[in-house]
């Protein structure tokens, strides 16, 4: 890295065996070398590959897709009666009939592990969706316009960002009826501040760069300049930390359901089906507990698993090392 | 730069001027401080609203449904929920200022005694825990770095990245089913002792929490020492202590230790609302009797003067340790006086 530093401030130099091949060539720009070239023009490409060596990654990718296959195609396959409990059959330890037994209201817990992790799922990528898109375009804003209003902003971020995630997402969902959209909503509205900030500071770097001012020269609008050439650029940034954000929204949704202020009965996620986990547990009925916990642990891992690699893969300081 | 080759050799220049006129530093704090009370300005303006957008009217949640809408106004005006809302957040600010956190009808007790009865509870469990994980990551970190890319980096990596993939209450059943109802050793409910005293003389009841927050703490701990201790281990100062003979203990204890502690205050700084977080969770799972479970319970009650206070001074209280921990930083390491 130093070498080339070193090497690209120098004026080029050919050497003699070219002789006069690279007369009338403009000499005194910097020339780089070969693999900076490479970076130069295939940056995704070199990122891509980076990210497909990762052995984790492609573990993470693989537990993901596992998972929706499992919540969306299972219930077609594996056919449970969702809608109304039999509480004859409740509390039955895995056996024929249940391969994971049922829960406390008669349900199949197979069944209602792929209801569940459905709703796990589309919170978790809706509130990052949510919170991505919010927090991009605020940043870019806010980067975009410096000044005064760029410190107003990022005030406002500062003192959103200090009130406890948890504790605010709570005291709201006391007041919403839980329902994948709501909840989905609310993590989603106290999410965007850290992709915010990202952006921001992508924004800031990137507003001086040529690029950017020969497209204002030019006349580009400022929703121009944001969507065409500053929000692609960083896009980097919010590609990795959407998947963190995935994996917090399931985290926390999970956190909501144990708690009693998950989605509405009958609707379910994982989080609701480890509500009374404590006393399933003090009842003996492990298989209440282990499958939903074990496969929440195993979709926020992977989705750590994939963002890790993502980060390693985009960041320019890690790559050809 | 060479003080071991017996020569001493003035410090650059710029530090010899921060360090006499001390002038940089102090500018520092007070910017730093006032950014630090516009925050606190702000989070009780949301405070502040959300109470007022959530229960506009408390007269009809106090009085019950039966009440005339006259006693309901008349409650109201009393208590001043009529006025404009500009008026009313000045009071509450003043109400602030003087420590009064406002009013649980639910429980029909100030916020502020309602705080005070459990903050010690929970100020027991999150600090005895946070110190206990402190004291665990530092030197897992260390021993991580040191042995990288080693077996027991690996095991250590992946038990990290388990329990940070973990929700922190399924961490707690797990230790439940195993020390309490398999091994019977440790009981599943913490302490119900009143005073903290009592909780401190309990140390059996209190072990799955304090294990439990310990755990997930050290997760996330251990990972930022281990990468600040790999920083350190390849900066040229501690290739010079081993150059000079050192022993492989006097270069960990004497010239990686602190350095790599530096990035340590930082996070501990930030770790004040997942500590709230926890404490909220683990409460509730062991049914301790402190701050998260006193939030549990008034989620449950709909009490929302108490669950906006307690937000309140979380909101301020993280605002205030990352006060002191940008300012511990600066005093810590001068490089950052100088960025």
């Amino acid at each position: 890295m130093i070498d080339n530093h070193e090497r690209a401030d120098e004026p080029y130099e050919p050497p003699e065996e070219l002789g006069g091949a690279l007369e009338g060539a403009n000499l005194a720009s910097p020339v780089y070398d070969a693999g900076d070239l490479g970076a130069l023009t295939s940056g995704w490409k070199l990122a891509l590959k980076s990210f497909a060596e990762n052995r984790l990654a492609i573990a993470g990718f693989a537990i993901i897709l596992f998972f929706i296959l499992f919540c969306y195609v299972g219930p077609h396959v594996y056919h449970t009666n969702q809608i109304s409990g039999n509480v004859l059959n409740s509390d039955l330890p895995p056996g024929a009939g249940h391969p994971l037994g049922t829960d406390n209201n008669g349900y199949d817990e197979l069944g209602r592990l792929m209801i569940g992790g459905q709703a796990a799922l589309e919170i978790g990528f809706f509130a990052a969706a949510i919170a991505t898109v919010i927090g991009s375009l605020y940043g870019a804003i806010s980067g975009l316009i410096g000044g005064f209003l760029d410190g107003l902003l990022m005030r406002i971020v500062d003192v959103i960002l200090a009130i406890p995630y948890l504790l605010i997402v709570l005291i709201i969902a006391t007041r919403w009826r839980g329902t994948v959209l709501s909840l989905s909503l609310i993590l989603g509205l106290f999410a965007w501040l850290v992709p915010a900030r990202l952006i921001r500071g992508e924004v800031l770097t990137l507003r001086v760069r040529d690029f950017v001012s020969a497209a204002r020269v030019m006349g580009g609008s400022r929703r121009r300049l944001i969507f065409k050439h500053l929000l692609p650029n960083a896009l980097s940034v919010v590609i990795v930390n959407i998947t963190f954000q995935v994996a917090d929204a399931i985290i926390v949704v999970a956190l909501l359901g144990f708690l009693g202020f998950g989605l509405e009965y009958p609707h379910v996620d994982w989080g609701d089906m480890l509500a009374n986990a404590n006393t399933a547990l003090g009842n003996g009925y492990w298989w209440l507990v282990y499958p939903v916990g074990i496969s929440l642990i195993l979709v926020v891992m992977a989705c750590n698993f994939i963002g890790n690699a993502l980060r390693d893969a985009v960041d320019v300081r890690l790559r050809r090392r | 730069m060479a003080r071991w080759l017996g020569q001493e050799i003035e410090p650059p220049r710029f530090c010899i001027r921060l360090h006499k006129e001390g002038k940089p530093l102090s500018g520092y704090i007070l910017r730093r401080l006032g950014t630090s009370i516009v925050v606190i300005i702000g989070i009780s303006m949301i405070a502040f609203g959300l109470l007022h957008i959530i229960s506009s009217s408390p007269g009809r949640a106090v009085l019950g449904l039966h009440a005339s809408a006259r006693a309901v106004a008349q409650f109201n005006k009393a208590n001043g929920y009529d006025d404009p809302i500009v008026v009313q957040y000045y009071h509450y600010v003043v109400q602030l200022l003087h420590g009064n956190l406002g009013y649980s009808y639910k429980l029909n007790q100030p916020v502020t005694s309602l705080l005070a009865e459990n903050a010690l509870r929970s100020l027991y469990l999150s600090g005895v825990s946070l110190i206990l994980a402190i004291l665990v990551a530092i030197p897992l970190g260390i021993y991580q770095a040191v042995r990288r890319n080693h077996l027991g980096d690996y095991l250590v990596t992946s038990g990290a990245f388990t329990f940070y993939s973990m929700p922190s209450f399924f961490l707690g059943l797990l230790l439940i089913q195993a020390f309490s109802l398999s091994l019977h050793i440790f009981p599943a409910e913490a302490s119900q002792s009143v005073s903290v005293f009592g909780v401190m003389a309990d140390p059996r009841a209190m072990f799955l929490p304090i294990l439990n927050l310990v755990v997930i703490q050290v997760a996330g701990f251990s990972q930022y020492m281990r990468s600040s201790a790999l920083d350190a281990l390849s900066q040229d100062y501690i290739r010079l202590a081993r150059a000079k003979g050192l022993s492989q203990r006097a270069v960990l204890s004497g010239h990686l230790l602190r350095n790599a502690l530096l990035p340590m205050i930082t996070l501990i700084g930030l770790s004040i609302p997942a500590l709230l977080a926890g404490n909220l969770i683990i409460e509730t799972l062991f049914n301790y009797p402190g701050l998260g479970l006193m939030f549990y319970n008034a989620l449950l009650n709909e009490d929302y003067p108490t669950l906006l206070s307690y937000t309140l001074i979380a909101g301020v209280l993280t605002v205030v340790g990352n006060f002191i921990a940008d300012i511990a930083i600066t005093i810590a390491d001068p490089r950052v006086r100088l960025a």
